[in-house]
């Protein structure tokens, strides 16, 4: 995965928190960073306008990780 | 539509005709949501046969719940500021948007002079309403009352800030199901008559059922997740107002909103006030039929509840097509079913954790 899309990802997350960027690396998941459900379909909503791509609810469901929500956005941007 | 939409269908009140039921002047002072208020109002009347005479309009009373008020009006006064740039808005926008019009229109139309308000409380607005109404006359403040709520909720605006939710199900609404993927947003107004037992027996009508309790409660708990501490107090408190046993309920209407959230954590509520006798119960979601009416959603439940225990019938969990042990019930899947109700419940939590219960009883 080119690193970049993991780094816009981070970004947008510790934008859309309200927490340092240090606090998040691949691996984290949504529970250690205290995300809830409000929280993430928030996020979502940040990373669809920062990459330009609509996410579908189902999709969404799934993504427990910044790893894995990295790797959606990158399997959403090839098929756009 | 004037974009896209993720989800393609809602349960919109079919076959709605505005100029079968109102001229045209009157459709310029009415937002959607105030002619279903009407149109329901009306319906409720006319099935009790009740007149508003001899000084009864100054002993009855109009509660209505209602989540958002005229969305619709609202949409339309900002596409004509924001994009059409008009300098001026419709001077009815006001009148048409606030959400106690209906109220309002109730009141003007059948000159009832008692106290007359709107209850927002999302999704519980008309469970509070109606139980704001029954209190009333518990306490001798009216007679007569007509409650419930209304909500319309088919304008690109709201429907998109519900999509950005995502708790709207792509397909349908399937309650309790494992497979469910979330709500159907419905739209609507449901109205019942309230009066004391002499009331009603001095004038010598049909009594659908007996309204026995009212438990609210709040979660403190989160502005979206649900609860079932929160859920569990609000219907231990409807049992308790009512003086309702346990063992005399037979059917609870339930929340059943068909999220994933919802179905799991009402189950675990039920269970953690019913006990053993949880597996006794018959518990069904309507909203799988009208979808989930937001506002008014309280109100077609309670009817739906009433019908159950006049008629003998429990209406099923329609849609349902697999078990979810998360959601352990008999949830009377797909089919009615003949059975006889001493005492029901009607749930409703809302969003931000704001619950109210409604207990009904058998006359017998």
């Amino acid at each position: 995965m080119p690193d970049d899309v993991m780094q816009r990802v981070i970004s947008v997350i510790a934008e859309t928190q309200r927490i340092p960027r240090e606090s998040i690396n691949p691996e984290s998941t949504f529970e250690e960073l205290k995300i809830d459900s409000l929280d993430g379909i928030n996020i979502l909503f940040a990373i669809e306008n920062e990459f330009n791509i609509n996410v579908p609810d189902e999709a969404a469901r799934s993504i427990r990780s910044i790893r894995e929500m990295a790797e959606g956005v990158e399997k959403l941007l090839a098929n756009a | 539509l004037p974009g896209p939409l993720r989800f393609p269908n809602g349960a919109e009140v079919a076959g709605y005709e505005p100029r079968s039921h109102f001229d045209e002047k009157q459709l310029s002072y009415l937002d959607d949501f105030a002619q279903f208020v009407l149109v329901a109002a009306r319906e409720a009347v006319r099935d009790s046969r009740i007149e508003f005479r001899n000084g009864l309009g100054s002993r009855t009373a109009i509660v209505t719940g209602c989540g958002a008020g005229g969305q619709q009006t609202m949409d339309d006064g900002f596409v004509d500021l924001y994009d059409k740039k008009t300098p001026r808005v419709n001077p009815l926008t006001v009148p048409r948007v606030m959400s106690s019009a209906g109220a309002s229109h109730i009141s003007m139309e059948f000159g009832i002079t008692g106290p007359a308000f709107s209850i927002s409380s999302a999704c519980s607005s008309s469970n509070h309403a109606l139980g704001q109404a029954f209190w009333l006359l518990r306490a001798g403040v009216c007679d007569v009352a007509i409650a419930g709520g209304v909500e319309s909720v088919f304008s690109y605006g709201f429907l998109k800030a519900w999509e950005a939710m995502r708790v709207v199900s792509p397909d349908t609404c399937r309650p309790f199901s494992r497979d469910r993927k979330g709500l159907i947003l419905g739209e609507g107004a449901g109205l019942l008559v309230l009066e004391t037992l002499d009331s009603a027996r001095a004038r010598g009508v049909k009594i659908y059922a007996e309204l026995a309790g009212l438990g609210m409660s709040s979660d403190a708990h989160h502005i979206t997740q649900p609860s079932a501490e929160g859920a569990a107090n609000a219907m231990r408190s409807a049992l308790a107002d009512g003086d309702i046993p346990l063992e005399s309920v037979g059917y609870i209407n339930a929340h059943g909103t068909g999220t994933a959230a919802n179905d799991a954590t009402e189950t675990r509520a039920i269970r953690r006030v019913f006990g053993a006798h949880a597996d006794r119960l018959l518990v069904s979601s309507t909203k799988s039929m009208h979808g989930h009416a937001l506002g008014a959603a309280g109100a077609l439940e309670a009817v739906a509840t009433v019908l159950a225990i006049h008629q003998s019938c429990v209406p099923p969990t329609a849609n349902y097509t697999e078990p979810d042990p998360e959601c352990d019930l008999d949830v009377v899947p797909n089919k009615a079913r003949a059975a006889s109700i001493d005492a029901a419940l009607s749930n409703s939590f809302a969003f931000g954790g704001l619950n109210a219960v409604l207990a009904f009883r058998a006359m017998r």
